[in-house]
């Protein structure tokens, strides 16, 4: 079976371990003798096929395969070999308590899509160093999801620096089709987002990954654009920061719990309820939060928080109060 | 494995676990497939290729030995592949993204060593380094670092904590005691987890909403049979004495159904869903129309569209004098 899965393997390891040998570029008709399963090949035709597909899918693992001159002096004809340093992974040593960390690190992606490179890359890093101390992060496990399908397309473009375009839709409406040179992938309060440069409207923008839908086509080639120096994709995300705000709100006795903890100030009203100064940078997500309270919290002031608190319930009264 | 284990990235893998078993010589199979994350009938099927494998020549003393009768697997004359390939792109990147991660945990007693480790990893990733800075994860910031330390020094002791804890859903402040089992940050929240004495059941209490914390002098071991929850069918999971109830989402409120955990989504022409909902108490439900202001109206249960109706009048009653 010389076309099974395992018959490849076995031709791409000898391959990798044929060039890893040799000091000297080997030339193409050297390397169809050292390694065997090229022996198998039913033309030159064929074999150059082979050989070229198997090249790529070396590279495409990260192995580096270099091509220089056969001979120094003339460079009419070429040979391959692998650079034992720039092949192995430099020897680090790392002490017990950083592999429990790297550990805690790697089992954060345990059920997200970089699972599998996070596993392999720490039995990379422990393969010289048999004693570890697996449990001295005791308890702590932070986990994160990538539940939303365009992260791998988006990611490797990230990595790469390659333009993408995919449909979105905005929180309210139809989805259009956007063009990106994305500089980052980000995850802020368990959501994935993207930022880059909006190449439809010629500005930096931010994308969410759960709105992304149907596939992300990537668009050029990888490294063609750069990712602006000190780009803080969080701040970008989070928005400009503005100085806070102060609201003087009434709770009812047992009410409020949320705001009461966060509160700045509070002080016992005549009524039984309770008055919190409150500080906010946002007054929309404030009223929306007091809105969700009901009856039992009242806006005080500023009169613009009031109102669109007040508008939220007329609308809520509006649309649920007719049978 | 689900799928089929493609020939390149069955190299690959070749690549990694012939470095490990080399440094690993007489391990049980058994365990090595285990730590490996394959099936020992999969690691004897590698080894049975591996040895078939070598320099050019190809006479046996350019072959790779291996062997592993008996239950204990030797690796030797590798030394072309004895040494790990660098670190991959997404190799480099999870884990650098994940210790960045852990570098901004408040308070952490580790971050030494995650900066250690950190700096060899971006070394060992070389011209990799600069491009795992671009995909970041940002943890909930806003828990205080006290209460971080304090729970999680819980679970190391096994000490039973008492949490004055706030439920927004129910706008109730709670309190109770807690054996600890561990703690989570997940989708961008740090939790509690452990066996509640109130409710009789583990829960998940969010650190954020943790109004004190104290650690009792009290043994914290949780009762046999008390499990972890698994987590990664998310924090909804909806029980048989749940109530149902349907709400309609005009177009400006359609993002709830990436937030809340619908059980059924159906979109009509006109852009509005019609969403389902199970759960344990429709409190929340309450707080969520009043909050979206006439751009959801409850379909059923009427009487959640009437209490939400009351309520609204009453909240607005005071705004009127």
């Amino acid at each position: 079976m010389a076309n099974s899965p395992a018959a490849k393997t076995e031709r791409l390891l000898n391959l990798v371990i044929c060039l890893l040998y040799t000091r000297q570029p080997l030339a193409k008709a050297r390397i169809r003798d050292a390694v065997p399963q090229y022996g198998e090949a039913a033309s030159d035709e064929a074999f150059d096929r082979m050989f070229e597909r198997d090249k790529d899918e070396l590279r495409e693992l990260g192995i580096p395969l270099r091509m220089e001159p056969l001979d120094p002096l003339f460079d009419d004809e070429s040979g391959y070999r692998i650079d034992r340093r720039e092949y192995a992974l430099p020897e680090l040593s790392f002490e017990p308590d950083e592999f429990a960390v790297l550990g805690l690190a790697s089992r954060t992606w345990q059920q997200a899509s970089l699972a599998g490179a996070a596993a392999t890359a720490l039995r990379k890093l422990e393969a010289a160093e048999v004693e570890r101390d697996v449990n001295s992060v005791v308890g702590l496990e932070p986990r994160i999801h990538t539940t939303e399908p365009a992260f791998n397309t988006v990611k490797d473009a990230v990595l790469r620096r390659q333009g993408i375009s995919f449909a979105y839709r905005k929180a309210h409406g139809e989805a259009s089709q956007r063009r990106l040179q994305p500089w980052s992938v980000a995850n802020w309060h368990g959501r994935w987002y993207v930022t880059g440069f909006d190449l439809d409207r010629q500005a930096p923008r931010v994308f969410r990954l759960g709105r992304i839908e149907g596939a992300v086509k990537r668009v050029g080639k990888p490294g063609a654009y750069d990712v602006p120096a000190g780009h803080d994709p969080i701040a970008m995300i989070d928005g400009p920061e503005t100085p806070p705000a102060e609201a003087v709100v009434l709770v009812h006795e047992h009410a409020g719990n949320i705001l009461r903890r966060r509160a700045h100030d509070s002080a016992d009203a005549d009524d039984g309820r309770t008055r919190l100064t409150l500080r906010y940078t946002d007054p929309g997500v404030l009223a929306d939060e007091i809105a969700g309270f009901g009856p039992a919290v009242q806006v005080l002031s500023p009169p613009e928080l009031a109102a669109a608190v007040v508008r939220r319930l007329r609308g809520a009264l509006d649309r649920n109060g007719a049978a | 494995m689900a799928t089929p284990e493609s020939a390149t990235a069955r190299l690959g893998r070749l690549l990694t676990m012939v470095p490990w078993l080399v440094n690993r010589q007489g391990i049980d199979i058994a365990e090595a497939a285990k730590e490996l994350g394959v099936t020992t009938a999969q690691v004897e099927a590698d080894l049975a290729l591996l040895f078939v494998c070598g320099t050019p020549g190809h006479l046996p003393d350019d072959l790779i030995e291996a062997e592993w009768e008996e239950g204990r697997v030797f690796l030797r004359n590798a030394d072309t592949i004895a040494r790990p390939l660098r670190l991959g792109l997404d190799e480099a990147t999870a884990l650098i993204a994940g210790l960045r991660t852990l570098a901004a945990v408040p308070g952490l007693d580790e971050r030494d060593a995650v900066d250690r480790a950190l700096a060899k990893l971006v070394e060992a990733a070389g011209d990799l380094g600069g491009a795992t800075d671009r995909v970041r994860i940002a943890l909930e910031d806003e828990v205080p670092s006290e209460t971080l330390a304090t729970v999680r020094a819980a679970v190391a002791a096994h000490r039973r904590l008492h949490l004055v804890y706030v439920v927004p859903s129910r706008d109730e402040t709670t309190e109770r005691d807690v054996d600890p089992m561990r703690v989570v940050s997940l989708d961008g929240n740090w939790y509690l987890e452990g066996w509640c004495h109130r409710a009789q059941d583990v829960r998940l209490f969010r650190l954020d909403r943790v109004a004190s914390v104290e650690l009792l002098d009290e043994d914290g071991t949780p009762p046999t049979g008390a499990r972890p929850r698994d987590l990664d069918a998310g924090l909804f999971t909806p029980g048989p004495d749940d109530l149902s109830a349907t709400v309609e989402l005009q177009p400006d409120a359609t993002w709830v159904v990436d937030y809340y955990p619908a059980t059924d989504v159906e979109r009509r022409s006109d852009g509005v869903l019609t969403v389902s909902f199970r759960t344990a108490d429709l409190r929340w439900l309450r707080q969520l129309v009043w909050r979206l202001g006439g751009s959801a109206r409850v379909v059923a249960p009427e009487s959640l569209r009437a209490e939400i109706a009351d309520g609204a009048r009453a909240a607005l009653a005071a705004y009127e004098d």
